[in-house]
């Protein structure tokens, strides 16, 4: 049984006007131990799958098993990052970090002295009593990073996590999310629009159509890309290979449409 | 060498930028005690040499020897503090129970939707005309008086207090559903703190509410209180004591409106 099985999921937005169809009959599966990515044109679904896959939304078609459980809203098995930092402007990053443990009522000794390690770990010694407003872009997204993986979930969910910085800060980020993702062996889900950054971080692509969202296409990353790191993935001579197919395949999409 | 002396160099620059902010700082103080003065002796002077009429505008130094003899005879301060005291409560009673309203309309979505109507035809009603109700339910005491300070502030508070924390963005409580929190723990670790803002000015806006709100109560039942002696004052044709009582206010309401400001900076730390 995969780690994480989605079983024909379609899910439809009501508003009173409208009814837009986000995904269509999406059925995948993760294995545990693995990155996953969804590539795909804007508004094709990508972050109403992952809101899906966390429970903060319920499908209105098919289901969603973690380690064949169904998911249940108020305990979650998958930590989720959202597509901007979202810490919070009133709270340190301290207790930003802590907050996931504390609502889930794990708040300990221990558990805050994993917490601020990992802080240290991400390369944000010292800004501990600092509030969000005093750090830089980067500095934020690796601290929604920590607060995010403190509660250690079983599954990580990554909406573009690296869209908003500059390209060497998001090189050295997706290095570091990578290594931190194999060394504690986490599962993990990674939304985005760079081909390249699909290819580098993970062991498998599901490139989606847009309107409404399917899955067209998955790609397997080759074995010698994946044990690979992202930046010299990114130099390998498969990478351009697998680059072409991807860009190929992602053209066609659109010409079609 | 160099870049000591750079950085030496830039250590008195800063040190001359502070100087120049310390500077501006006394000009502007210089400048509001100058006002100050300057407004007691016009008055004074246009009192003493009838530019306008005594009778009406009195003088400071009328004022100040009437609040000398007042203080002696202790009549005063038993009225400053009933007034004072009929305003904190009032004061306290009104954003608290707007406050704890704005929350339990945010609760129940469907109370609010169903209240929304009420709320605006209430807002908009002026409601110091409900003092002579007051005072027939509640009896002509400082509890009517006290209900006059909070019916004033409290409809307010709640719409403002509830429309902000409606506005709180939904993303923060999307990150602490991902962590499976509760309704009442969004509440506590977003929709509360990120309205802290609003709930502050709201505090500010209720001082200044809840004066009104005691004045005219005062005004109406007319036992004690700086209210009851301005009326009384303007009855007897005393305007040394109105405008004795109406300085005492001004004193007072400044106080507590630094209060409010300290609170602010306490609560308010990230900024
Ligand atoms: N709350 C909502 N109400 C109505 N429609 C929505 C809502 N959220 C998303 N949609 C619609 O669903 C579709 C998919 O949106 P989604 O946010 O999942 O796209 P996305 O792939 O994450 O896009 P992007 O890459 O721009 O982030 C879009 O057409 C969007 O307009
Ligand atoms: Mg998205």
């Amino acid at each position: 049984m995969s780690f994480l099985v989605v079983d024909r999921v379609s899910h439809t937005y009501f508003t009173e006007k409208t009814a837009v169809t986000a995904l269509e009959n999406i059925s995948l599966t993760v294995e545990k131990g693995e990155i996953v990515s969804f590539l795909g044109p804007s508004g094709c679904g990508k972050t109403t799958l992952l809101s899906i896959i966390a429970a903060l939304i319920e499908p209105t078609e098919g289901a969603v098993f973690i380690e064949g459980k169904e998911l249940d809203r108020f305990r979650p098995t998958a930590g989720y990052m959202l597509q901007q930092d979202y810490l919070f402007p009133w709270k340190t990053i301290e207790e930003n970090i802590l907050l996931g443990l504390k609502i889930m009522g794990r708040l300990t000794e221990e558990t805050k002295r994993r917490a601020l390690d990992l802080l240290a770990y991400i390369g944000l010694k010292g800004v501990e009593s600092h509030y969000p407003s005093q750090l830089s872009g980067g500095m934020r997204q690796r601290a929604a990073l920590v607060r995010t993986l403190a509660t250690d979930p079983k599954m990580l969910l990554l909406d573009e996590p690296f869209s908003a910085l500059d390209q060497q800060t998001k090189l050295k980020l997706e290095e570091l999310v990578w290594k931190t993702l194999k060394e504690y062996g986490k599962t993990a889900v990674l939304v985005t629009h760079d081909i390249g950054e699909a290819i580098a971080m993970s062991d498998r692509i599901f490139l989606f159509s847009a309107k409404p969202g399917r899955i067209m296409h998955t790609f397997m990353v080759p074995d010698e890309l994946r044990r690979l790191s992202p930046f010299a993935a990114r130099q390998h001579p498969s990478f351009s290979a697998l680059f072409q197919s991807i860009w190929k395949e992602l053209d066609e999409l659109e010409t079609n449409q | 060498m160099n870049l000591k002396q750079t950085s030496e160099r830039i250590r008195s620059l800063h040190q001359q930028y502070i100087a120049s902010l310390k500077k501006e700082k006394r000009v502007i103080r210089l400048f509001q005690i100058v006002i100050f003065i300057a407004f007691f002796i016009l008055w004074e002077a246009a009192s003493r040499f009838h530019w306008v009429d005594p009778l009406l505008f009195s003088s400071p130094s009328a004022i100040w020897n009437l609040f000398v003899e007042k203080l002696g005879d202790h009549s005063l301060l038993t009225h400053t503090f009933v007034t004072l005291f009929e305003t904190i409560l009032g004061f306290i009673i009104g954003t608290v129970a707007g406050a704890l309203l704005g929350a339990l309309l945010w609760w129940f979505p469907r109370l609010s939707k169903t209240l929304d109507p009420y709320l605006v035809v209430f807002n908009a009603m002026p409601k110091v005309a409900l003092g002579p109700i007051l005072i027939v339910a509640l009896g002509p005491g400082f509890t009517s008086i006290i209900a006059m300070g909070v019916i004033i502030s409290v409809i307010i508070t709640t719409i403002v207090v509830y429309s902000s924390f409606q506005e709180v963005d939904a993303n923060y409580l999307k990150v602490l559903q991902t962590f499976g929190a509760t309704r009442c723990q969004c509440f506590k670790e977003a929709v509360l703190p990120s309205s802290f803002p609003t709930i502050i000015s709201t505090l500010k806006v209720n001082v200044g509410l809840s004066w009104v709100g005691v004045i005219t109560g005062e005004f109406l039942v007319s036992k004690q209180g700086l209210g009851y002696l301005i009326i009384y004052g303007f009855q007897v044709f005393n305007f040394t004591l109105v405008l004795m009582s109406l300085l005492v206010i001004a004193l007072l309401s400044t106080v507590m409106y630094q209060v409010v400001t300290f609170i602010e900076k306490k609560l308010i730390k990230h900024r």
